[in-house]
């Protein structure tokens, strides 16, 4: 189907087949659509076996840092030991929005997804944590999640099959950094979100101490299709050359598009094609003048260098991006770059959990300079200073909240120097010239 | 207008100027909120993990996370109430003070801002009244915030109106659904 609009023809939708069919949120009607087969096979199958699947597949995380999923699943051995399952449902990245949709019209196959995969990692127990601000997400996956109780799919015999799957939906209270994997797990222990140093990671000492993985919603969405259907099936969406990058991915479209939405396509897409002819290009009339592809934390591209980009994750390495989450933010020729640069630094500074000082300090730092030169106020030295500052907060923080405000900046001032530069006005110029402090002669 | 950054999280409504931080904290925990709050506790190995969900109850119930509600709080859960406020300033949901009885958020981060989100805010404000951001409008029925990326990018600008969301809000539809609201 789609949303919020139909599929295009060249879309490929397997995560979003039924979007906007209000039908498949109920358990009747997601077993209609034949939910909760595969779960049923898939709790009588060894776990090794289900995670050689995965890694077979070769499908790759697809909250941001792309992962290879079944590798992240063969950390989790059958040592006796408790371990849990997070699902990241913190969808909080701007541009981004494909969770939501995954969750508020396909609730069920999100389950089937959580409860697979516990099974897969020897965990009886998983918690979808769901950013605060998610109401209507988070009142339908519980209410699947009740409906999978109520049916014997989910419990101390989840379908029949012996084995125990608790699924609890926790809700967040509003923090972007909690969709970080280690500030989930602190903000679900019932703690300030604050990343934790790794190691140990999750897999050895995750939530609650125990040995955990984190997913994200559209990765185990994945899953049961990928088991159901097997790995093969999976490796044929994707470009013949580039075997690193298949199966199909969500992108989110916003900005200044003509048909914003959700869009699935198999990796490997010409993104040119993708913005004009299922987009639409920019709306009425306008030109396209630059594209963020893979939500606010990626390299801007300028419109030459997103048309020549291919979307998956080597593609868009090759144009000096990254693939992300897949949140594409268009921007038209109207747009003022410094000004909605200076907007995204402003969000980093919002959000930093102020754990280190680079990040508590640099976002700050960056978003005051930004906006005085977004007001006119800048000076010459300013555009050093955010380099400068950009490179002493990359690389040297716990998460990477501090590299994702500075590479707006960067990558702005790469690609946009002039917009920048414009804004400076001359009389600022803090540049010593003698006399220049004295006062005009009468 | 705009709140500068801060690193801090929390709070950004501003205290009132009277009234209810006075008002004696009235139990929360009790009957079947109180067997709602064991039901949740059944969910984690510690009770601790249950402090955001006990919060939401808090806040669902009274408004708001006062004082003396986080006290009870971390009763309830075995923990200081310094640390109950520790975690509440921490996010960004939980109001520190009383809002109105329409608590608006409304997105401005760059996709929803490249779509013209700050002429919104600035409709919201005039219609509803409220003097500023974070203040809440003389009547007591509204407050307005600007909110960082609500996750709903495609459908410019969203609002949320306490637990509605509500998408592809213009200047234009403003007015109406303000007037809307009860």
């Amino acid at each position: 189907m789609g949303y919020p609009h139909p599929s295009h023809p060249r879309e490929t939708p397997i995560l979003s087949r039924y979007f906007g069919d209000a039908e498949a949120r109920t358990l009747a009607g997601w077993q209609a659509r034949g939910g909760y087969e595969v779960l049923r096979e898939a709790l009588a199958t060894d776990p090794q076996q289900l995670q050689g699947i995965v890694k077979d597949s070769g499908l790759r995380g697809r909250g941001g840092a792309g992962f290879p999923t079944g590798m992240k699943w063969s950390f989790m051995k059958p040592d006796g030991k408790v371990h849990y399952l997070c699902c990241n449902a913190d969808e909080s990245e701007p541009g981004t929005f494909k969770d939501r949709e995954i969750m508020r019209w396909t609730p069920h196959a999100l389950v089937e997804g959580v409860a697979l995969a516990a099974h897969a990692i020897y965990a009886e127990t998983a918690y979808i944590y769901i950013r605060g601000e998610f109401t209507e997400p988070y009142a339908r996956v519980s209410r699947a999640v009740e409906e999978a109780y109520a049916a014997g799919f989910l419990g101390a015999n989840a379908m029949g099959s012996g084995r125990r799957v608790d699924v609890h939906v926790h809700r967040g209270a509003g923090a972007y950094i909690c969709g970080e994997e280690t500030a989930l797990m602190n903000s679900l222990e019932g703690r300030r979100g604050n990343p934790r140093i790794k190691p140990p990671f999750p897999a050895v000492a995750g939530l609650f101490g125990k040995p955990t993985t984190i997913n994200n919603v559209e990765t185990l969405t994945t899953v049961p299709h990928i088991i159901r259907h097997g790995a093969e099936w999976y490796k044929q969406y994707g470009r013949p050359d580039n075997p690193r990058s298949v199966g199909t991915k969500l992108f989110s479209v916003c900005g200044n598009v003509s048909r914003p939405g959700l869009y699935e396509v198999a990796l490997g897409f010409p993104f040119r094609e993708f913005l004009y002819d299922l987009c639409g290009g920019a709306p009425s009339g306008r030109e396209i003048k630059a594209v963020i592809p893979g939500g606010s934390s990626v390299p801007i591209l300028t419109r030459e260098e997103a048309e020549g980009a291919v979307m998956d994750y080597e593609g868009f390495v090759a144009a000096g991006t990254m693939l992300g989450s897949g949140g594409v933010i268009v921007f038209d020729d109207r747009q003022d770059m410094v000004r909605q640069i200076a907007r995204l630094t402003r969000f980093y500074a919002h959000e930093s959990c102020a754990q280190c000082t680079q990040c508590r300090e640099g976002t700050a730092w960056i978003t005051r300079i930004m906006e005085r030169i977004r007001d006119g106020e800048g000076t010459a030295e300013d555009l050093d200073t955010l380099v400068s500052i950009s490179e002493n907060m990359s690389g040297k923080t716990i998460c990477v909240l501090s590299d994702s405000c500075a590479t707006p900046v960067l990558s702005g001032l790469r690609k946009f120097r002039h917009e920048f530069e414009a804004r400076i006005a001359p009389s600022r110029s803090t540049v010593a010239v003698p006399g220049a402090l004295r006062a005009p002669a009468a | 207008m705009s709140h500068g950054p801060s690193a801090s999280g929390g709070a950004l409504v501003a205290a009132p100027a009277h009234g209810a931080h006075d008002v004696p904290h009235e139990p929360v925990f009790v009957g079947a909120q109180r067997a709602e709050l064991d039901r949740i506790l059944s969910r984690y190995p510690t009770k601790q993990a249950a402090l955001l969900p006990a919060l939401w109850m808090l806040q669902d119930a009274r408004g708001w996370v006062s004082e003396g509600g986080m006290a009870e709080v971390a009763e309830m859960l075995g923990l200081t109430p310094a640390y109950v406020k520790g975690v509440v300033t921490f996010y960004t949901m939980y109001h520190q003070h009383p809002v109105g009885r329409h608590f608006v958020q409304v997105c401005t981060t760059t996709p929803c801002n490249v779509c013209g989100a700050e002429e919104v805010v600035q409709a919201m404000l005039k219609a509803t009244g409220c003097p500023d951001l974070g203040l809440t409008s003389p009547d007591g029925r509204f407050t307005v915030i600007e909110v960082e990326c609500l996750g709903a990018c495609g459908f410019a600008t969203p609002i949320m109106v306490n637990n509605d969301f509500i998408e592809s809000v213009t200047p234009e539809s403003v007015a109406r659904l303000v007037a809307e609201l009860p």
